[in-house]
């Protein structure tokens, strides 16, 4: 008898399949990404910018005849949770090609997955060397942490003119440890000292041991390379134990809640990031005003790369004029010069985006457009 | 020096959070020898009544009397709280095993958890400020008006419960029924009654730590109590479980210890320490610091 009911189940878990959605008129894509949890705007501003993307390109005419539609999987910011929705979305949902993440360890969980599969992956935002290592499926349309690590050392070393740099950085996160390591080289190749370097793990949320022995060090400043939620709650207890001196960041800042969880004591303080909304270019302007029309809020640098990373992906389906994982893959490949929101992109043979980033200054709850570093070698 | 000094007070304040919520522990297990699972879980749904009192007091500016509405408030909700676990969960089956009260434990806690996800959402949340702070600096050593606020409430409400179990009639019924609660009973003491009491403070104990967190932190998340449950159940046992100064005591050398890894040796060492020492306590001195070795009844 048991056994009889273990075959129905089968039986019906075979049938699953053969009634999914798509295929027909429709073109499916997965998106995977943090839309809960510690960094939960990273995943909602991705996600509503792919959103709007796919509304526009569907609104004029869509690709390949075709209309495009998103599913989106929650990974609720943690690796293991980015694993198992790609899987979903590869297995169950059939999509052909996918987007995400924002943060290098819950991408770096799942690109072997869509490796494995012959999925293309566009990470909008993860800048950890390591992604796209994964295979030549993994993509990325953004800069990688050598370069942004160099980036914040010229802002402490050219913009701030500092000599001695504190590092506290998150143990536990592929992204952060990537911009220390990078950050101590390029630092101290410029003439500067790195004095303490302290960690966290991702989800502490009490730093006063940390800052105290940083605080002993006399820094001049404090490079912090991790997310908004943690990086507001170490500016408010730094400032608490008396460092009045300016923390510097890179785009894992960039979130609406950075202000409303640090306040003051972040005034003053810099940070390295794909974009400015104040960039007069039309294309940026054309893309904030939309923006804000749609969901009534500033788009950040994740907004702003989720979009290209989507209209990427559609240019690469209409050039290989198929959604084929290997042809896409091909056409991906040979991307260049597409004028994005986040500038001109060309993806180089180590599927990363090469381009300038900013650097912002945070002032009264803004973030105000410093300077532009464009990569060495261009 | 200094800067040692300065770790001791970060260590003292973060301990004194832990020996709050290890008191809740120590107290239920004294009368009901049950660990109490779903304490952490209290401890943050403290936190959480404390952040949304505080955000119905907003407009008004930080006040000492604000902070102290929200203290007491947070307080009485989780004694409540502890009441109905109590009541409808540990009760009904308070004469079964002792491994069936712990399953019933831990089942309340995943409610809990999962509950307050879906109700509260799995974001973190940040509270406002609620007293005007203020920095003392006493010989190059920092003390913030929270970290101070932290300190001498815990040791106000420590003493307070101390006074309470040593000086009062029901403190004398807990102790009481803590000894022997069939004895107790046949004593003619309401020992439901005491049992609901020691729930109602322990609870409000760890309410009152959830505040203080959350103005010292001031991140809460719902999943906030399970480490810091842990920690101060490591507190509790280190101490010597059942007994209230021993509590205390565990909870401080904790905190203290944990502050001292993370500034001297690495912060990945964090939550190791506490798992340590617990193992440490449990091979060399199984009934904690200023525990009593109990013989097996037979």
């Amino acid at each position: 008898m048991k056994s009889r009911v273990l075959l129905a189940v089968l039986l019906a878990a075979l049938m699953v399949p053969a009634c999914r959605r798509g295929g027909g008129d429709e073109i499916l894509v997965g998106e995977y990404g943090s839309l809960t949890g510690t960094t939960a705007t990273f995943g909602q501003s991705t996600n509503n910018a792919i959103q709007m993307a796919y509304e526009q390109i569907n609104a004029a005419g869509g690709v390949l005849g075709k209309k495009v539609h998103v599913i989106v999987e929650d990974d609720q910011s943690k690796p293991e949770e980015a694993a198992t929705a790609v899987t979903k979305l590869i297995n169950q949902n059939h999509v052909v090609a996918m987007l995400g993440e924002v943060s290098s360890s819950r991408s770096l969980a799942a690109a072997p997955i869509c490796q494995a599969n012959g999925v293309p992956m566009i990470s909008p935002s993860s800048t950890n060397p390591r992604v796209t290592q994964v295979g030549n499926y993994i993509f990325r349309v953004c800069f990688i942490d050598p370069f942004q690590a160099e980036v914040g050392a010229r802002i402490a070393w050219e913009i701030l003119h500092l000599k001695k740099v504190a590092i506290l950085s998150d143990v536990r996160n592929d992204y952060s440890v990537g911009l220390q390591t990078f950050f101590r080289q390029t630092f101290k190749g410029f003439g500067g000292e790195i004095v303490a370097e302290q960690s966290y793990s991702e989800g502490d949320s009490d730093f006063r041991a940390q800052l105290t022995q940083i605080k002993s060090a006399n820094p001049e400043g404090i490079y912090v390379p991790g997310y908004y939620t943690e990086v507001g709650t170490i500016a408010r207890q730094a400032r608490e134990l008396g460092i009045t001196v300016p923390l510097i960041g890179g785009d894992g800042w960039d979130s609406p809640r950075l202000w409303e969880i640090g306040g003051e004591a972040l005034n003053g303080c810099h940070f390295s990031n794909h974009y400015s909304v104040d960039d007069p270019s039309p294309a940026v302007q054309k893309f904030v005003t939309d923006y804000r029309t749609k969901y009534n809020q500033t788009p950040d640098a994740l907004a702003a790369l989720g979009y290209d990373a989507a209209r990427i992906l559609a240019d690469a389906m209409k050039r290989a004029g198929t959604t084929k994982g290997d042809k896409v893959r091909d056409a991906l490949v040979a991307t260049k010069d597409f004028q994005g929101v986040t500038g001109s992109i060309t993806i180089n043979k180590e599927r990363n985006a090469v381009k300038p980033a900013v650097v912002l200054k945070i002032e009264n709850g803004k973030f105000v457009y410093v300077t532009t570093v464009k990569p060495t070698g261009t | 020096m200094t800067t040692f000094l300065q770790q001791l007070v970060n260590g003292l304040s973060l301990g004194s959070i832990y020996a709050l919520i290890a008191l809740g522990y120590t107290m239920v297990y004294g009368v009901l020898r049950l660990i109490n699972f779903a304490h952490g879980d209290v401890y943050m749904l403290g936190a959480y009544t404390g952040y949304y009192l505080s955000r119905k007091l907003k407009g008004s500016e930080p006040s000492l009397s604000g902070a102290l509405v929200v203290m007491l408030g947070a307080m009485l909700v989780c004694a409540i709280v502890g009441v109905v676990i109590e009541r409808f969960a540990y009760r009904p089956v308070r004469r079964a095993a002792r491994l069936t009260l712990l399953i019933t434990a831990i089942g309340v806690s995943l409610f809990i958890e999962n509950g307050a996800q879906l109700v509260f959402g799995p974001d973190p949340k940040f509270f406002p400020s609620l007293a005007p702070r203020a920095d003392f600096l006493v010989g190059g050593v920092r003390l913030t008006s929270e970290q101070l606020t932290v300190i001498a409430v815990s040791f106000i409400l420590m003493i307070l419960l101390r006074l309470f179990i040593l000086k009062t009639r029901t403190g004398k019924a807990m102790r009481a029924v803590s000894f022997n609660l069939d004895a107790a009973k046949l004593m003619g003491i309401s020992t439901d009654g005491i049992i609901a009491i020691t729930f109602a403070l322990g609870s409000a104990l760890a309410a009152a730590a959830g505040v203080l967190i959350g103005m010292q932190i001031p991140k809460i998340d719902p999943l906030m109590g399970i480490l810091y449950g842990l920690k101060a159940f490591v507190a509790a046992v280190l101490g010597g479980i059942g007994n209230v100064p021993g509590a205390v005591l565990g909870g401080l050398l904790i905190g203290t210890s944990e502050v001292m890894v993370v500034g001297y040796l690495s912060s990945t060492y964090r939550d190791a320490i506490a798992f340590g020492i617990l193992i440490l306590v449990l091979l060399l001195r199984p009934q904690g610091i200023l525990g009593r070795a109990q013989k097996e009844k037979v």
